[in-house]
């Protein structure tokens, strides 16, 4: 499971920095939302996998069983989620209000915009 | 404990939640703008004389021992930066008093203000790994907004490439915490100091090293990895330029500071060594950049690169006096170019241009003003005895002392091509005649809270280099505790001292 994951995760960053590195505007902001995916999901692994051991504390018990899965991680990349969203959401009008003044998809053609 | 530490972040956090309150009254948010950044800076002093007197302070936040809670921790770099943040955002709100319109007001160009300033605050204090992602994030999203803030052309082409390469860097970092995480368990870190210390091969953390090495790289604007500064500084309101000047890429370089000083010091032939590279390639990069503008605030923009590359240096030399000179040139050169941004500000408000070829004249008319200049313009291109000077001797007596010539000889040409940047802008905005294309005299003087701020900011610059030793003092005692983790990890847990 983690060599499958590790796999998706090593295509998640090859196809976002193959659309980073395209001229379109557009494209290179599906880049940056596969990359901030494949960041989390990368997390998601490098914790470490573990199968059906919820992070559930028993009712008598202070500290969780051994060899649930480790929730810090979990919360991790939730925040990350939500960053990303949020991040992502502003790029994403900001390209939309770019092209309305720029009238371009085209980084190439945004040499001379900024003088 | 002490709830100090985490003033200098929740008064600006509060002051942004008032201020957004206000969103109606013109004279409360100006108010707020004024008081909350005031209140930020006393915060910071009240702070900077606590660790004086006690060393450093640590707040667990919700009671929960580090290194299960966040915590965060102020150290003389910490307090100092700190320090520098409050009287930036001070200077900041002041000058924008006048030149805001209406309209920015209405986006909510002062709660942004506040909330940028947090963020900063926050980078600088907090004591844990992921929660300096956040705080980027939380910096990152304010400056987004206040850059593309009036939509006009240029703002929006420099806002693109701003924005697209630091959601770049911040994936970098991300994917970093996420393999130190996965190698070590932990996030604290004075425990990932401990643990990371503590493993036997250090391969991979030097690849984990590289990786955060990239992504506070590309926020500090260093070589291969700065042209989206010189893209998009220039575009934003003058007081929103001085305020990322000084303040947005020094959080990248005080990243560098802490990581490459707690934690990746396992391998520092080869971290180090290429740090070194980068900060000499930074520095003649940027200031070879400046050479070839003719934009008064684009000038400063490349300046700001090559003199990052001086910080570097001072932590890749990585000896007490070097990372002490580097600690010197951030303070010094955080209120120098916020100064030099600010005096653009001026001559636009006099002249209506940034174009260096429509200014002139100044000399004739502002005398006064050209004396502002030439203070911290002096300064950065290292002329004694003001601050600027002191900051690079040290740099350079560091690289002296190590025989690195070739180094040596990068900062000294830096130097003087610096000497002649600023001296292209004193000839073109105050020396020469006033062209006739330009109305002389838009308004008699700029309006007092700008000239107030320029002064106060370079009678600080005079300050630091006439009376260098102080600041000399604090500088070298942050180096202390940056080449000395013990007494960082020791009041973060002090269960590991036994």
């Amino acid at each position: 499971m983690a060599v499958w994951l590790a796999i998706t995760v090593g295509g998640l960053y090859g196809c976002a920095f193959y659309m980073l590195m395209r001229r379109s505007i557009t494209k290179t902001l599906i880049g940056l939302i596969l990359l901030s995916n494949a960041a989390n999901l990368l997390i998601f692994v490098a914790a470490g996998l573990t199968e059906a051991q919820p992070a559930l504390i028993p009712a008598d018990s202070y500290l969780p069983e051994p060899g649930t899965a480790d929730p810090l991680a979990q919360a991790l990349i939730l925040t990350a989620i939500v960053i990303g969203f949020g991040v992502l959401a502003f790029a994403m009008a900001l390209i939309y209000r770019a092209h309305e003044v720029l009238h371009v998809d085209d980084f190439d053609a945004l040499k001379d915009a900024d003088e | 404990m002490s709830y100090l530490v985490a003033a200098p972040v929740l008064i600006p956090m509060l002051a942004g939640a008032l201020s957004l309150v206000a969103w109606r009254s013109h004279m409360l948010q100006r108010a707020l703008a004024v008081l909350g950044t005031g209140a930020l800076l006393i915060s910071a002093i009240l702070l900077m004389i606590e660790v004086a007197n006690e060393g450093i302070q640590v707040t667990e936040f919700g009671g929960w021992p580090a290194p299960m809670g966040i915590v965060f921790v102020a150290d003389w770099l910490s307090v100092l930066m700190v320090l520098l943040t409050g009287i930036t955002g001070l200077a900041a709100a002041i000058f924008s008093l006048p030149g805001t319109t209406l309209r920015m007001e209405h986006a909510g160009y002062y709660a942004l203000l506040h909330v940028l300033l947090a963020g900063v605050a926050g980078a600088f204090l907090t004591g844990d790994v992921f929660n300096l992602y956040v705080w980027f994030e939380i910096m990152l999203l304010a400056s987004f907004a206040l850059l593309a803030m009036g939509g006009e052309r240029a703002q929006m082409a420099g806002a693109l490439k701003y924005v697209v390469l630091n959601l770049i860097s911040s994936a970098i970092f991300l994917t970093a915490i996420g393999l130190l995480y996965g190698l070590i368990g932990t996030l604290n870190m004075a425990d990932v100091a401990v643990k990371v210390a503590a493993l036997e091969s250090s391969d991979r953390v030097t690849v984990i090293a590289t990786l955060f090495m990239i992504a506070f790289g590309i926020k500090a604007a260093a070589f291969p990895l700065f042209f989206w500064l010189p893209a998009s500084y220039h575009t934003p309101p003058v007081a929103v330029s001085a305020l990322f000047a000084g303040l947005l890429t020094k959080v990248g370089v005080y990243a560098l500071y802490r990581f490459f000083t707690l934690i990746f010091t396992a391998d520092v032939g080869f971290t180090h060594e290429v740090l070194k590279w980068v900060a000499v390639f930074t520095m003649l990069s940027g200031v070879l950049g400046a050479a070839a503008q003719f934009e008064f605030r684009r000038i400063l923009s490349f300046h700001i690169i090559s003199q990052i590359g001086y910080m570097i240096l001072g932590l890749a030399l990585y000896t007490p006096l070097a990372v002490a000179g580097g600690v010197f040139y951030l303070a010094h050169h955080i209120i120098v170019k916020a100064n030099l941004f600010f005096i653009s500000g001026a001559t636009y408000h006099l002249r209506g241009s940034h174009d260096l070829s429509r200014l002139g004249g100044l000399w004739k008319t502002h005398p006064w003003l050209g004396v502002l200049f030439l203070i911290p313009a002096l300064s950065l291109a290292g002329v004694p005895p003001l601050s600027g000077f002191w900051a690079k001797f040290i740099v350079i007596k560091a690289g002296v002392a190590l025989d690195e010539w070739l180094v040596v000889a990068a900062a000294l040409l830096t130097g003087l091509l610096t000497l002649y940047s600023m001296m292209k802008i004193w000839m073109e905005v105050f020396w020469k005649a006033t062209p006739p294309e330009t109305a002389e005299l838009r308004g008699v003087r700029p309006p007092a809270a700008m000239t107030m701020v320029i002064v106060a900011l370079s009678v600080l610059t005079v300050l630091i280099g006439v009376i260098a030793e102080p600041v000399w003092q604090l500088a070298a005692a942050a180096a202390d505790q940056l080449l000395d983790p013990r007494a960082y990890i020791e009041a973060v847990l002090p269960e590991s001292a036994q």
